[in-house]
Formats: C-alpha cells, sequence, structure tokens
C-alpha cells in the first residue's frame, strides 16, 4: 500500500519539475541580454581603464561576474528551489560552501606564508637541494 | 512492503534484504540531478586549479606577467564566441521541445561552430604565448594560468564531440526521449562551461591586466 502513494507522489513531482527545464524564448533572450551587458561593461571598463583606482576596478569586476553568474544559474541552467524537489539547489549551496572555503583558505594560508617567510634570492634557491 | 516480501518467500530460505519493487521510477528519471551532482564535482576541479593560480599568480620567475602577456579584445571576442553558442544551445532546447528535429539540429551544428570558434581563439593564443616564448614552464603564474585555462579549453573539446554524437543520435533515432535527456544532460554541462568561463576572463584576465 505505501507503494501506490509513492508512486502517486513520484508521478506528481515529475509532472510539476519536468515543464520548466527547456525555459523559453523570453527567459533565453532576456538572460542574453543581460549578460551581454554584464560582459561588456567589465571589459570597458579595464580597457579604458574608466575606474582609476585598482582595487576599486577589481571589485566592480567582481561584482559584476557575481551577477553575471547569477544570471546565467537562472536564465540558462533554470536553477530554482523547485527543481528535482528543491536536490538540485541544496547540491549547489553545498558546494558553494565547500569552493569558498577551498578558494578563501588556500589564498590566506598561502598570503600568510609568503609574508612570513624569509626572503630567499633566486641564487639562494637556485642552491637549494 | 519488504518485510511482506521476507515472510512471502514459500520455498527459498533466502530472505530478501532489499527493496525489490524498483520499477517504478521512470527510465532516466534521476539522471538529471545525478549529472546535476557530476557538474557540482566537476565544480571543484575549477575551485582547486582557480585556488592554485591565486596562489601562484604571482611568481613570474622574472618572467612575462599577465600585462604584457594578455591581448583583451581576443579575450572579448572569445567571450562573445562563448556567449552566443550558449543561446544557441538555448535556442536548440526550445526547438526540440517543439519536436522540430532539422532546427534542433541546425542550432546544434551553429553551437559547434561557435564553440569551435572559441577553441581556435584558445589555441591560436596558447601557441602566441609558446612562441613568446611564454609557455607553461616558463613560470608558475603560466604553469597555472595554462592548465586552468586548458582545463577549461578540454571540457569545450570534449563538450564539442558530445554534440557531434548526439547529433548523430539525433540524425538516426530522431527526438526520442533517449535523446531528449541527453540533449538536456550536454545543455547543463555547456552552460555551465559558460558559467566557468565567467569567472576564467575576471579573475584571470580582467585582473591580470587590471
Amino acid at each position: 500500500m505505501s507503494t501506490d502513494t509513492v508512486r502517486a507522489h513520484d508521478h506528481h513531482a515529475e509532472g510539476t519539475h519536468d515543464e520548466p527545464a527547456h525555459g523559453t524564448l523570453k527567459g533565453y533572450l532576456t538572460g542574453f541580454g543581460l549578460s551581454v551587458v554584464l560582459t561588456a561593461i567589465p571589459f570597458w571598463i579595464v580597457m579604458s581603464g574608466a575606474i582609476a583606482d585598482r582595487t576599486a576596478a577589481a571589485l566592480v569586476v567582481l561584482a559584476f561576474a557575481f551577477v553575471q553568474i547569477i544570471v546565467h544559474m537562472v536564465y540558462f541552467l533554470h536553477m530554482n528551489t523547485r527543481s528535482e524537489g528543491g536536490w538540485t539547489m541544496l547540491a549547489l549551496i553545498f558546494t558553494i560552501v565547500l569552493v569558498v572555503i577551498a578558494l578563501a583558505g588556500s589564498i590566506w594560508v598561502m598570503h600568510h606564508l609568503n609574508t612570513n617567510m624569509m626572503p630567499m634570492t633566486v641564487e639562494a634557491a637556485g642552491a637549494l637541494p | 512492503m519488504s518485510t511482506q516480501a521476507i515472510g512471502s518467500t514459500t520455498g527459498t530460505a533466502i530472505p530478501d534484504f532489499y527493496v525489490r519493487e524498483e520499477e517504478h521510477h521512470a527510465d532516466g528519471g534521476s539522471t538529471m540531478l545525478g549529472f546535476w551532482l557530476y557538474l557540482m564535482s566537476d565544480c571543484f576541479i575549477f575551485a582547486v586549479l582557480f585556488a592554485t593560480y591565486a596562489v601562484l599568480g604571482n611568481s613570474y620567475a622574472g618572467g612575462p606577467g599577465p600585462r604584457e602577456l594578455f591581448e583583451l579584445p581576443l579575450i572579448a571576442l572569445n567571450t562573445a564566441m562563448l556567449l552566443l553558442s550558449s543561446i544557441t544551445y538555448g535556442f536548440a532546447m526550445l526547438t526540440m521541445a517543439q519536436g522540430r528535429q532539422a532546427a534542433t539540429q541546425g542550432w546544434l551544428a551553429i553551437t559547434g561552430l561557435f564553440g569551435l570558434g572559441f577553441l581556435g581563439i584558445e589555441l591560436y593564443e596558447f601557441t602566441h604565448l609558446i612562441a613568446a616564448g611564454a609557455g607553461p614552464w616558463t613560470s608558475g603564474f603560466l604553469s597555472a594560468f595554462f592548465t586552468l585555462v586548458g582545463t577549461h579549453g578540454l571540457h569545450v573539446t570534449f563538450g564539442i564531440i558530445w554534440l557531434v554524437t548526439l547529433m548523430i543520435q539525433v540524425a538516426q533515432k530522431g527526438l526520442i526521449p533517449a535523446n531528449r535527456r541527453r540533449l538536456m544532460c550536454l545543455s547543463m554541462f555547456w552552460h555551465f562551461l559558460d558559467v566557468v568561463w565567467i569567472g576564467v576572463f575576471t579573475f584571470v584576465y580582467l585582473m591580470g591586466v587590471l
């Protein structure tokens, strides 16, 4: 008797998540338009040198990339909280957490190693065993 | 249900320790989730390569740095190639949903051509760098650069091989459910590579030249 309810539930779930997976023409065109703008602006900022301060320019360029990744996720990869019963979103969040730990941890640790190691000349490095 | 199955084994003395009702899963019903999990594991590969580049990106070993090497107009053209291939793959998915096989094949072919264009420009850039004495053996920066960008290029290469394979499959069998499922998987793969490329052109090229 439990299989019947499971089957009915499965069928229901399939009916809801199968439909939007292809996307719509409007969705693709919106995503494409946004991507073109979000790509062109950072290239223009860097190539024209519009923002003189390097740190500020880097932060702006990174912010554009962040927004563009979300645009691609939503309009091209059709990410939402409903697909596959929410498991794709859960896997994505888990991945983002691990990626942030790996990236931030590596950069942090190696930066400290670089700054705290004794300076070494090229000749001294070449004489190492 | 399973307890009942154990009780109902009459002749044989072997009890069932597993659930036997597996057939109610639709064929390929869990493929999309499984493929998404593969893409997430691929994400880790790129995360590690990005971290390596972040650590080694300033180690020039007396060799040339990103400001002398990278040509942004070329990278902009490359980005346009990949972006256009993304939207044309989207059109292929839309025509596939309408069941128009010839149009799907056409859009897939255009997508493949844009992918080849991307690869051609990337290989031109690589040979150009190596000819200028900036091969992957020159410095830690260039080793990390070639590994990261090369791994992405390798993914695009396999994506194109997969695309051609699926075009042959569709030509032979039509837009059957199995082929639709495969095309959906390649769609996720292709758009995922575009997402990775956003990270590459921002983090490696734009911030390198900045």
